[in-house]
């Protein structure tokens, strides 16, 4: 890699910041509000590629840990007298152990297998969530969770998201370049081998579950800032599966990927569901469009599209 | 320095490797002889801990490897490369034996720093001998198959072993290939001092390279020795040449 490719990467990464800073001068709060949720749903993606596309594993409930941030958060605001900045940091803490506690159970099991444990186990927290009512609000979940003033009005509330976004963003893509990740994209590739040559691949995967639990949980602490509500079904398994959709849908073998995914599903999540109730059946369309024509995703044709051009010339 | 005795496993009540015994000397290169199925590639197994053996030792410097996990083995000391290829195909040709280093050095906690910033010398170093540098940046799904069995062994290096196991390095190679793969394995025993076992189906190669040869028959061991040993052992004869006294080679 050339050192002008780098320094043009980092102006379109300077220039994309520059715009989103902008957003709330030009924009309404309407589509504030929109751009700060694909940002946290994209760092939510993106925390689960850094498992599903550079780990290899099959994690198809991260939603609970989205879940677990959030509640993390808004009980440790309300239910204590602490400071709410408190709740940011114990919201994710809260998700990463749970990440750990899961990721315990289900990481001697491989691919599939993996999957459908954690399912089971993501939906009895999602059970006892929705059940609790004395302690999380059961299926009204939580409302009006009071937040410090600087971060509680539509455009402090997005700027927190921008900042937390781009920084969360910025270590992932370190871990996944550091050793750590070397390793954990080679346990992706090859398990068996990767053993061979000496990583402990269970441990391996369960800090990278764990840490993946972490920046989920940081997205969910961030809906807490944007909406300020909280409910269980943020935790339900169909978000999971939307999650894994796009990573797909944006690529999950590219970095930005699930953050391009993201962006598609919740614009046209808002948009179609002002249309037709039926939003699940353009998803699953969608769905069947990418298995059949991007198996790369948008950023992975894209990438093949530059490619095939830059060689042509 | 690599002591198994009477090493067994079955599979299903089918003895796949029955009462095996072999031992390697410092320096060494023992070759692992015997027709299809003999339960070469299960030994191989055993010994890095694969699978877990139903009975018998495996002892690795003085101490017992028995049934360690594979990533224990190879912190020992033991790397080994693989029959059918067996890469990491996502990654370059280049990351495929960073990750090997990266590993041996310890460094697969270290979630801050760029991969960048370590192990690549002793990666170039270890491309530099197997002869991969020109491909370096080309994922492993494109290179030949040739290449791939090098890379095999490559990764295996990767792991700075003292003791190396290679399941079958030529199997498949062009007549070139299997010249300089052999030349890389006669390298690897004189300039790094590297203890190698390896298994070959093709009899002139290892005769050729190898100090002393053990023969497997249907899980057993029926002899190891020196070349000669070897190849006027009647057992051998029988199991190869269905009985009749002509020398082997």
């Amino acid at each position: 890699m050339t050192g002008s490719f780098l320094r043009k990467r980092s102006l379109w990464v300077i220039a994309t910041l520059v715009v989103l800073f902008l957003f709330p001068v030009f924009l309404d709060r309407f589509y504030v509000y929109l751009a700060a949720i694909i940002l946290l749903t994209g760092l939510c993606a993106t925390s689960l590629n850094f498992v599903l596309g550079y780990g290899g594993v099959y994690q198809f409930h991260h939603a609970v840990f989205y879940g677990a941030g959030a509640y993390g958060t808004a009980l440790m605001i309300l239910k204590t007298g602490l400071s709410p900045w408190l709740g940011f940091i114990v919201g994710p803490v809260v998700a990463a152990m749970l990440g750990f506690i899961i990721g315990l159970i289900c990481v001697r099991l491989s691919k599939l297998y993996f999957g459908m444990l954690q399912i089971s186990l993501g939906s009895l927290v999602w059970a006892i969530i929705y059940r609790w009512y004395s302690f999380t609000g059961g299926d009204d979940g939580i409302h009006g969770v009071p937040l410090p003033d600087i971060i509680s009005s539509p455009n402090g509330g997005y700027y927190f998201t921008l900042i937390v976004t781009s920084i969360s963003m910025f270590v992932l893509y370190r871990m996944i370049k550091s050793p750590f990740g070397s390793a954990l994209q080679g346990i992706r590739d090859n398990p068996v081998r990767s053993e061979m040559i000496g990583v402990n691949v269970r441990l391996q995967q369960l800090l990278a579950l764990t840490i993946a639990g972490f920046f989920g949980g940081v997205a969910g602490a961030l809906f807490v800032v944007v909406d300020n509500t909280v409910f269980p079904d943020m935790m339900f398994w169909t978000v999971s599966l939307e999650l894994v959709i796009m990573c797909l849908l944006g690529g999950w073998l590219s970095y930005l990927g699930p953050m391009v995914g993201a962006a598609i599903i919740v614009l046209l999540r808002t948009y179609i569901s002002g249309i037709t109730v039926y939003w699940a059946l353009a998803l699953g369309i969608i769905m069947m469009l990418v298995i059949f024509f991007l198996p790369n995703g948008v950023l992975g044709y894209l990438d093949r599209f530059l490619k095939k051009k830059a060689r042509a010339r | 320095m690599l002591e198994v005795t009477a090493l067994s496993k079955s599979f299903d009540g089918f003895k796949a490797v029955n009462n095996a015994s072999l031992s390697v000397k410092d320096g060494e290169v023992v070759a692992v002889i015997g027709p299809n199925g003999a339960g070469k590639t299960t030994l191989f197994n055993l010994i890095t801990g694969v699978i877990r053996p139903d009975g018998g030792k495996v002892v690795f410097r003085g101490k017992d490897i028995t049934g360690l996990k594979p990533y224990q083995v190879c912190r020992r000391g033991i790397s080994r490369s693989f029959q059918v290829v067996n890469v990491f195909p996502r990654l370059s040709v280049f990351e495929n034996v960073q990750v090997s280093v990266l590993s041996r050095q310890k460094k697969t906690w270290n979630l801050f720093a760029p991969s960048s910033k370590f192990a690549v010398a002793e990666t170039e170093k270890i491309l530099e001998n197997v002869g991969l540098t020109d491909v370096g940046d080309a994922t492993s799904a494109a290179l030949s198959h040739g290449e791939r069995k090098v890379l095999e062994i490559a990764i295996a290096l990767g792991g700075n072993p003292e003791f190396l196991i290679l399941d079958e390095p030529t199997a498949g190679m062009s007549p070139e290939e299997t010249s300089r793969c052999i030349d890389l394995i006669r390298q690897l025993k004189e300039k790094l001092g590297i203890t190698i076992l390896f298994c070959e189906h093709d009899m002139e190669i290892v005769f050729s390279i190898s100090d002393r040869i053990m023969v497997m028959v249907h899980g057993s061991t029926v002899i190891q020795g020196t070349c000669n040993e070897v190849r006027c052992c009647q057992e051998v004869q029988d199991a190869y040449l269905g009985g009749s006294d002509v020398c082997l080679m």
